[in-house]
């Protein structure tokens, strides 16, 4: 890699630039291919992990047993590397985007579940009595009570697994489905070329950040009261 | 299943253990690494968090750091440190790893610092401490569960990112894995990654026994802890261990 004194390789000599525009602008189709499958796992492992992890939240709620147990084991899952988890699900998918599906989907359930139980526990128990005095149902109860009230708590919740499963999907390019992560271990391959390289790291950080700032802007839609009372 | 069946038989060969570059000198290598970036960022982030909090400026920044940290994908820190002109290998590995484990680190020292009652340390300086006395016999007991929660979530990050850097030319147990895909041999891709997966485990327990320890106050045993932690549900904390 490195020449003597005095002498340079023809590879160091190589223009290595940071960032490149021409590239982008050459590479456009396969860049935004890139971002579309990145983006439909992320959004896919959102929505399993949610919908997963909702029955979760509310049969844990029923006891404390159980939402010890959920929690600790929520801990435990959060703790295996990405590396190991996507390498544990390989012989039972192979090589596809369904791998990473499914690694993606147990970490964001695991962060989901714990916020879920928190948002869940955190309505207090005399309104939910009230409301049960008041003649509300189990359905009605949830749609009206349980979901408004515990409404910040699940979208910080939802926030947090989205934003971390956009940095954790590049991990997918030990099956070749990173999303923006093949950009980064391609250029990394292709002769350490960094603007793919950047240019895959810096969409994947917008494209967290932009996840985030909808997010948010989702959660001021739907909580119209937390900003009267700010204001 | 037979992957694990396979790996099973990989984990139980000796050879595989013992052998030069075998799973004892990766996991020594996979630690050293850990260990290293986790102290380099633990000299840099706690001086840096106790400055700012005792100077009370730096908030906002603080909070944007802990929330960016969590956006930036820890293989693309790796990758962009693995091509500057430091060269892949071991070296680049520690930087960015050590890069990675600062923003966790920083706020809960930060926020630990800043939690201190300001009556206790205008007691203590009223009994005439010195600036220096207050911050490390006052401040610095009252800031280290946090400043220990911050090290044990950087610290369990980095020893499970550290898999990672294999993808990139870097050394440490994910080298066994890496090597399993390049060879189709699902029985070593297995247990590199049960192999990474208890060491992360482990260190987590380690942490959480070290950290019950250094904290003062009676009867804080590790189980006690727990068990509380388990009972009423905490959410989530971000990479920096604050609640987006």
């Amino acid at each position: 890699m490195s020449a003597g004194p005095g002498r340079a390789l023809a590879l160091d000599e190589a223009p290595n630039p940071w960032f490149d525009g021409s590239y982008v602008a050459d590479n456009w189709d396969t860049i935004v291919g890139y971002l579309g499958e990145h983006v439909r796992l992320t959004v896919g492992a959102v929505a399993i992990g949610a919908a997963i992890a909702l029955p979760l939240a509310l049969l844990g709620r029923r006891s404390r047993l159980l939402s010890g147990a959920l929690l600790g084991l929520s801990t435990m899952v959060y703790t295996i590397p990405s590396l190991a988890m996507f390498a544990f699900v390989f012989p039972f998918t192979g090589l596809s985007a369904t791998t990473v599906l499914i690694g993606l989907t147990a970490y964001s359930l695991v962060i989901l579940v714990r916020n879920f139980l928190v948002g869940l526990q955190s309505v207090p128990d005399d309104v939910r009595e009230a409301a049960r005095g008041m003649g509300y149902g189990a359905a009605r109860q949830f749609c009206q009570i349980d979901l408004p009230l515990a409404l910040p708590t699940f979208m910080a919740g939802l926030r947090i697994a989205t934003v971390s499963t956009v940095a954790l999907t590049t991990v997918g390019v030990l099956v070749g489905h990173g999303g923006l992560g093949q950009l980064i271990y391609g250029g990394f391959n292709a002769n350490f070329y960094r603007a793919e390289i950047v240019t895959g790291s810096v969409a994947c950080v917008l494209l967290a950040l932009v996840a985030d700032v909808l997010l948010a802007g989702v959660q001021r839609l739907l909580t119209p009261w937390a900003r009267a009372v700010r204001s | 299943m037979t992957g694990f069946a396979d790996a099973l038989v990989y984990l139980n060969d000796p050879l595989n253990w013992t052998r030069r570059d075998g799973i004892l000198d990766l996991l020594g290598e996979h630690l050293a690494i850990s260990a290293v970036a986790v102290l380099a960022a633990l000299v840099l982030a706690v001086p840096l968090g106790v400055a700012l909090a005792s100077s009370g400026r730096g908030s906002g920044a603080v909070v944007v750091l802990s929330n960016v940290s969590r956006a930036v994908p820890t293989l693309a820190l790796l990758t962009l440190f693995a091509v500057t002109p430091i060269g892949f290998g071991n070296r680049a590995t520690t930087i960015a790893l050590a890069v990675f484990a600062f923003p966790p680190i920083l706020t809960n020292t930060y926020v630990g610092f800043r939690g201190v009652d300001p009556d206790v340390r205008e007691a203590a300086v009223g009994m005439g401490m010195s600036r220096w006395q207050v911050v490390r016999r006052v401040e610095f007991p009252l800031a280290l569960p946090l400043v220990m929660t911050g090290l044990r979530t950087a610290a369990v990050q980095v020893v499970a990112t550290t898999g990672l850097a294999a993808l990139v030319g870097g050394g440490g147990l994910g080298r066994i894995v890496n090597l399993g895909f390049g060879q189709q041999d699902y029985g070593q891709i297995i247990a590199g990654a049960i192999l990474i997966a208890a060491l992360a485990l482990l260190s987590e327990l380690a942490l959480v026994i070290l950290s019950s320890a250094a904290s003062p106050g009676p009867g804080r045993s590790p189980l006690a802890r727990f068990r509380q932690r388990t009972a009423v549900g905490r959410p989530e904390p971000t990479a920096a261990g604050v609640p987006l």
